[in-house]
């Protein structure tokens, strides 16, 4: 996989992951192209298209468009696979997610993707280790987080 | 202190966190840019504080902005900071920003390299984690090269989570720095069988992604990955095996049959659309896509699978009602359609189907395959369907679509599926009723293509055209249409260029000498008017034949009325064309008013006929000697550009060298593989043999043109255009043709087969109808390897062209000075310098002179000696110094009368090949020698041979097939007072020295009464500055070329010239070759370029030249001829 975006109905983008390095105004230029491109597609049409000498697999889901870039080798019913894998995990981890979820919590949403995907290569095809990982992570972060936060808390923990 | 912390946090209380920036960018949604711009002011006072939880707290504000387009790229230190915080919360933090920020231009990211080994060495996994995943985003070759090793130890970390990652990653590493393939690879492979699916999952990936690039090293994994693909499960697994399997295999083709079963097993059992998708894909399609195109052979046959299977399995899928399957099934279809159009071709009616779909992406694909599925039999029923579909389509992009589908359907290879023209032509005068559509000049192409081809149909085109001229005010109608309008173009053409075919060629005169013409684009115009002339002709022709000759004044009239239109048009072009033909109306008028019969002149304009060009042509053009079309104009792209590939050359250094051999040898064995598969082909191809006179006859038979009304049209109803015929009529004409072909055919079966049982009671049955059966209607003219006599003469013109290219090129480049008085500068030139006195006042003649004179002296002597021989005294010889011209001699006393008159001038270019015109001299290894023949005797030369006695260095281009020695014919004869040139092409190995060539010409001469063989002696001198060609050169390429140490110094002193120092420099440009790059006073650089790419330069002062070349000799001659030029003066 080349790359992955996330946006929204009204073109707004809402995550971008690279995994083939690109500077930032190359970035931009196949973000809008590709953002008008999908967005012009009709809604019955199917989910994949040919870009340049990539082909393009994206799908919605409510208002959020999930858009990935494969090699014309690479199998497109497996990457639509992992994008409805990528929304099951957001699903599970914010609770029916929604397009707020994934503004405000824009971190979050990447940690739940590079969990998943790794230099653009499924790295762990159970839902259930991913999540777990997660978890483990934030329970880290939460640690620590309360590390720094005054004594009194602390002791409290304890 | 204390106070500065409490201080700190208290700040931190009124900072914005990302979820307040979030909420404000959405709150000011008016002026977001203002918003943003105070937010990162905010955040630039945050980064500058020392407590790391604010500088965390920016930096994921600005990783937020990164996305919103916004440039970041100043807090690039910053983020490296947090990332070295010592707490899981920001070193996440500033992880994620810089896999989102950093890309191989970072500088910081050197700064990383010890902060990420630190990491990857930490007691906490998720540390470790972290670092793996930002460092898949920023992996730059020197942190893969300084963290290859860390890596692979945490590839047998005792954490399956760490593992995986960690396998991952390596691939990144591998790209960026091939070194640390080879050792990493064995534990690569030991991850295959790790205990962990998630690993092994990993190692499966990265291996695949491996032989994907090169599958030749991967081949003594097979065995493993045959267990794997046996035992697993996973699906993500067993689509990468498959994968890879589709790599491995072509290679290994035994690999094919144990891969049967397995195979076979998932296709039937899976439920999984991807996998079953993947083992179509793979087993029928990846071996055909690079890295290994020369082994056609789909995986298919090493697997001795039936393609039906696949085909059966690719129908679920387009019959699916899910649009994906849909498509992504017509994709793989059209992709075995190349291997096994067999198998495909019988599902055409579900393809037909895909064209009803919604979805404009799934028609296309249908379309796509529609291409390839044709066949005589059934074309016409397709293209039927798809004109239904192109009157319901909507959106103008896909009719535009279909339009241009149904013209590449039937034109693809060489009409080879049409039996019908007429149909053909029919549909596409159709296509001319769609609005706004772009491809008007693809079909006014096709119809131009198909009337001049195919010839049996001229006259049902013209009839055709004639109509659509008729009605040309539908075409133009509204704007909107204008791209139908070209059309036009081509029924005009048609029209006037077959008008005999015409039925009413009057009629079709006056339509197109509407005056609503005139709105029509110039282009069309012009054809327009042209080909108003040629109706003209012909309608003369004919109203001549009658008594009454007051119907061809008429005629004549009409034009003269209503040219003046198009006389006034704004279009040169139009303009020039009208005005021209309207005064040779003006005259043939006149010639009318006296009575005189002017038909035949005025058709003789326009006869002749025009014949089709091989598209092979070129071929017969031979190669000229030292152009070599395979080596690069430019250097080749470097190496660094496929570093990534690098990972290839590690485990296959032998590869780039057999491709090259095997190459060659392919093409020899090929070659004779393809030419007997083409007479194959041609044996079997209708329309490569003359059509049997008895299809011809069918098609007469049939009921054809004669029963398609041309009826006038009604003007009031806009829409259709009527008379013309449905194409529709034709596919039942074509039916009931075939038919009565098949019985007829029956017929002399069964009269064969009463033989045959009469004779010997065998059986032969006729079977369904195939392919070959259908024999054309029409017979299409294609040449494909013969080629007419003159278009060799064609190619010659071209050379001819390019070589006065460069005349004018060296003239226009280099005006001269008033005072410079031009020696004769058209090779037709010359009039002998009988004495030296003649042209004593052109003095840049005189070298010419004296060196002719000189030699003619020694040839006198010579002569004198051995006066048995008639012919010699006439010898010619070519001065460099005088460019592109010329030397003239001619006969000496007591010699033959009638070639002491004759005289030969000698015309010398050098000849640049074509890409040399476009700037690139290397290797330029030719000259053309131009020579005028002219007779000056009474009586008739014929026979003319030219040859010259090759040196090493130089030879005379033969034709091939010829010896060394002998001649070239002149391909010309000169009648008494005519001259008349011919070119001649040497080959030139060095071009160093001047050369002098020694050379004959013999002849005819024939009288009244006699006729002798005479003979003429020459020498041809090619001097070094015929070489030189102008080049102009800017003054900073010139200084750089000098400072570039390549070019030998030499110089000469100018004695004795007392002339204007810019006649010195004309002189120099003009006779040598030069052109100035700059001048200071009197002072100047000059520069100039041989053909073979030397580069001269000259520093010129009033009494001396200094100057650089790269090649001494060359330089050393240049000079010598330089100081001759002005010696002379």
């Amino acid at each position: 996989m080349q790359f992955m975006l996330l946006f929204s109905r009204q073109g707004k983008l809402r995550l971008q992951k690279w995994y083939v390095p690109l500077c930032d105004k190359e970035k931009k230029k196949i973000t809008r192209e590709l953002v008008q491109t999908v967005l012009a597609r009709k809604p019955k049409m199917c989910s994949f298209l040919e870009w340049r000498d990539l082909k393009i697999v994206y799908k919605r889901y409510a208002s959020l468009y999930f858009c990935c870039a494969i090699e014309d080798q690479d199998n497109e019913l497996i990457t639509l696979e992992i994008i409805h894998r990528y929304v099951e995990l957001l699903d599970k981890y914010f609770g029916s997610v929604c397009e707020l979820d994934i503004i405000f919590n824009f971190e979050k949403a990447y940690f739940i993707l590079d969990e998943f995907l790794l230099g653009g290569e499924a790295q762990e095809t159970s839902k259930k280790n991913v999540l777990k990982a997660i978890e483990q992570a934030d329970l880290l972060q939460e640690v620590t987080q309360e590390c720094q936060t005054p004594p009194f808390t602390m002791k409290m923990n304890i | 202190m204390a106070l500065k912390i409490v201080k700190g946090s208290i700040d931190r209380m009124f900072d914005k966190n990302l979820q307040d920036l979030v909420r404000g960018i959405r709150n000011h949604k008016e002026d977001e840019a203002k918003y943003i711009s105070t937010c990162i002011d905010e955040i630039k006072q945050e980064l500058k504080q020392d407590n790391i939880a604010v500088k965390a707290n920016a930096v994921c504000k600005l990783t937020y902005l990164q996305m919103l387009g916004y440039d970041v790229s100043w807090a690039a230190f910053n983020i490296v900071e947090v990332m070295s915080s010592s707490k899981f919360t920001y070193k996440r933090i500033g992880y994620l920003a810089a896999s989102q920020c950093f890309h191989e231009s970072t500088d910081v990211i050197m700064l990383t390299t010890n902060q990420i080994r630190k990491d990857l060495s930490s007691p906490n996994q998720y540390d470790t984690g972290v670092a793996l995943t930002g460092l898949s985003c920023f992996v730059t070759p020197d942190l893969a090269r300084d963290l290859a090793n860390d890596i692979m130890t945490l590839m047998s970390h005792t954490k399956p989570y760490i593992r995986k990652k960690a396998v991952l990653i390596m691939y990144k590493v591998f790209l960026k720095y091939p070194e640390s393939l080879r050792p990493a690879f064995p534990r690569l492979k030991e991850k295959l069988e790790d205990p962990d699916p998630g690993v092994q999952s990993a190692a499966v990936n990265v291996i695949c992604e491996l032989a994907r690039r090169n599958p030749k090293n991967y081949l003594s994994l097979a065995p493993l990955f045959f267990k794997l693909m046996t035992s697993s499960t996973n699906n993500w697994v067993l689509i990468k095996i498959i994968k890879l399997f589709g790599a491995l295999t072509p290679l290994e083709p035994r690999l094919g049959k144990k891969l049967i079963e397995p195979l076979t097993n998932l296709i039937h059992s899976t439920s999984a659309m991807s996998l079953l998708y993947e083992c179509v894909n793979t087993v029928y399609i990846d071996v055909n896509t690079p890295p290994l195109p020369s082994l056609s052979l789909s995986l298919c046959l090493y697997l001795s699978l039936p393609p039906q299977l696949c085909v059966q399995k690719l129908r679920i899928l387009i019959e699916d009602s899910d649009q994906n399957l849909k498509y992504l099934g017509l994709l793989a279809m059209s992709k075995i359609l190349k291997t096994h159009p067999k198998s495909v071709q019988s599902h055409k009616d579900l393809i037909l189907q895909c064209l009803d779909d919604k979805d404009e992406s799934i028609r296309l694909r249908a379309l796509d395959l529609l291409y390839g599925m044709v066949s005589k039999k059934n074309l016409m029923e397709i293209v039927k369907k798809l004109m239904l579909h192109v009157d319901k389509a909507e959106g103008t992009t896909y009719r535009d679509e279909l339009l241009t589908k149904i013209i590449d359907i039937c034109s693809q290879s060489n009409y080879q599926y049409i039996t019908n023209f007429e149909w053909y032509i029919s549909i596409l005068v159709e296509l001319t009723r769609l609005e706004g559509t772009r491809h008007g000049h693809l079909i006014a192409s096709q119809m131009l293509d198909v009337a001049i081809r195919v010839k049996a149909i001229r006259g049902f085109a013209v009839a055709q055209m004639a109509t659509l001229l008729d009605n040309a005010h539908l075409l133009t109608g509204n704007m909107q249409r204008m791209g139908i309008c070209e059309v036009l173009y081509a029924a005009a053409w048609i029209c006037g260029e077959f008008s005999e075919h015409l039925e009413n060629p009057m009629q079709t005169l006056e339509a197109m000498l509407r005056p609503k013409v005139a709105t029509l684009p110039g282009h069309i115009q012009a054809v327009y008017v042209q080909n108003a002339a040629k109706l003209f002709a012909t309608v003369l022709k004919s109203q001549e034949g009658n008594t009454d000759s007051t119907a061809a004044q008429e005629t004549s009239q009409l034009m003269i009325d209503r040219l003046p239109l198009f006389v006034q048009s704004a279009n040169l072009e139009v303009q020039e064309r009208a005005s021209c033909i309207l005064q040779l109306v003006k005259y043939i008028q006149k010639l009318q008013q006296k009575d005189v019969e002017v038909a035949e002149e005025v058709s003789a304009l326009f006869a002749g006929e025009l014949n089709p060009v091989a598209p092979k042509a070129q071929k017969k053009v031979p190669v000229p000697e030292g152009l070599d079309l395979d080596s690069w104009i430019n250097e080749p792209p470097s190496e660094s550009e496929s570093e990534d590939e690098q990972p290839k050359a590690i485990f296959a250094k032998e590869e780039p060298k057999h491709s090259r051999p095997r190459r060659e040898e392919v093409d020899e064995k090929e070659l004779a593989k393809r030419r007997e598969a083409r007479k194959q082909e041609q044996a079997n191809n209708p329309f490569y043999i003359k059509a049997s006179p008895s299809s011809q006859k069918v098609y007469q038979e049939a009921p054809g043109v004669e029963h398609i009304p041309v009826v006038q049209i009604d003007l009031s109803v806009p829409l259709k255009v009527p008379g013309l015929p449905m194409s529709d009529q034709y596919v039942k004409l074509e039916e009931e043709r075939r038919q009565k072909e098949r019985a007829e055919k029956k017929k002399k079966e069964k009269k064969k087969r009463k033989e045959k049982r009469s004779g010997r009671g065998k059986k032969h049955d006729s079977g369904p109808e195939s392919e070959e059966d259908i024999t054309p209607a029409h017979q299409v003219d294609i040449v494909t390897e013969e080629m007419p006599e003159w278009s060799i003469i064609t190619s010659y013109i071209f050379i001819k062209t390019k070589s006065y290219c460069v005349t004018v090129h060296v003239c226009s480049s280099r005006p001269l000075a008033d005072s410079e008085k031009l020696p004769v500068r058209s090779h037709r030139a010359a009039e002998a310098p009988k004495s030296p006195t003649e042209d004593g006042d052109a003095t840049s003649q005189e070298p010419k002179k004296k060196s002719s004179k000189e030699k003619r002296e020694k040839k006198k002597d010579k002569d004198r000696d051995r006066k048995v021989r008639i012919s010699t005294g006439l010898f010619l010889c070519l001065l460099g110094n005088h460019s592109h011209l010329i030397l003239v001699s001619s006969g000496l006393p007591g010699i033959n009368k009638c070639i002491q008159k004759s005289k030969l001038v000698f015309c010398f270019l050098p000849l640049t090949k074509v890409y040399d015109i476009q700037g690139n001299l290397q290797d330029g290894s030719q000259v053309v020698v131009s020579v005028i023949f002219e007779n000056k005797c009474d009586s008739f030369l014929k026979s003319m041979e030219f040859n010259v006695l090759d040196s090493l260095n130089s030879k005379l281009q033969r034709p091939e097939g010829s010896g060394p020695h002998d001649g070239l014919t002149v391909p010309f004869q000169l009648p008494p007072g005519v001259s008349n040139e011919a070119r001649f092409v040497f080959t030139v190995q060095s071009i160093i020295m001047p050369q002098k060539l020694k050379g004959t010409l013999t002849f005819i001469v024939k009288n009244e009464d006699s006729s002798t063989h005479e003979k003429l002696d020459f020498k041809l001198h090619f001097t070094c500055t015929s070489y030189l060609i102008t080049t102009p050169c800017y003054s900073d390429a010139f200084a750089k070329l000098l400072e570039s140490g390549d070019l030998k110094c030499s110089s000469v002193r100018l004695e004795g010239v007392n002339m204007p120092f810019h006649h010195l420099l004309a002189r120099i440009c003009f006779h040598h070759h030069f052109s100035v790059v700059e001048r200071i006073d009197s002072c100047a650089s000059m520069y100039s370029r041989s053909i073979q790419g030397h580069h001269v330069c000259l520093l010129v002062k009033t009494v001396s030249i200094d100057a650089k070349c790269d090649e001494p000799t060359l330089l050393g001659n240049v000079l010598d001829e330089i100081k001759q030029t002005f010696s002379q003066c």
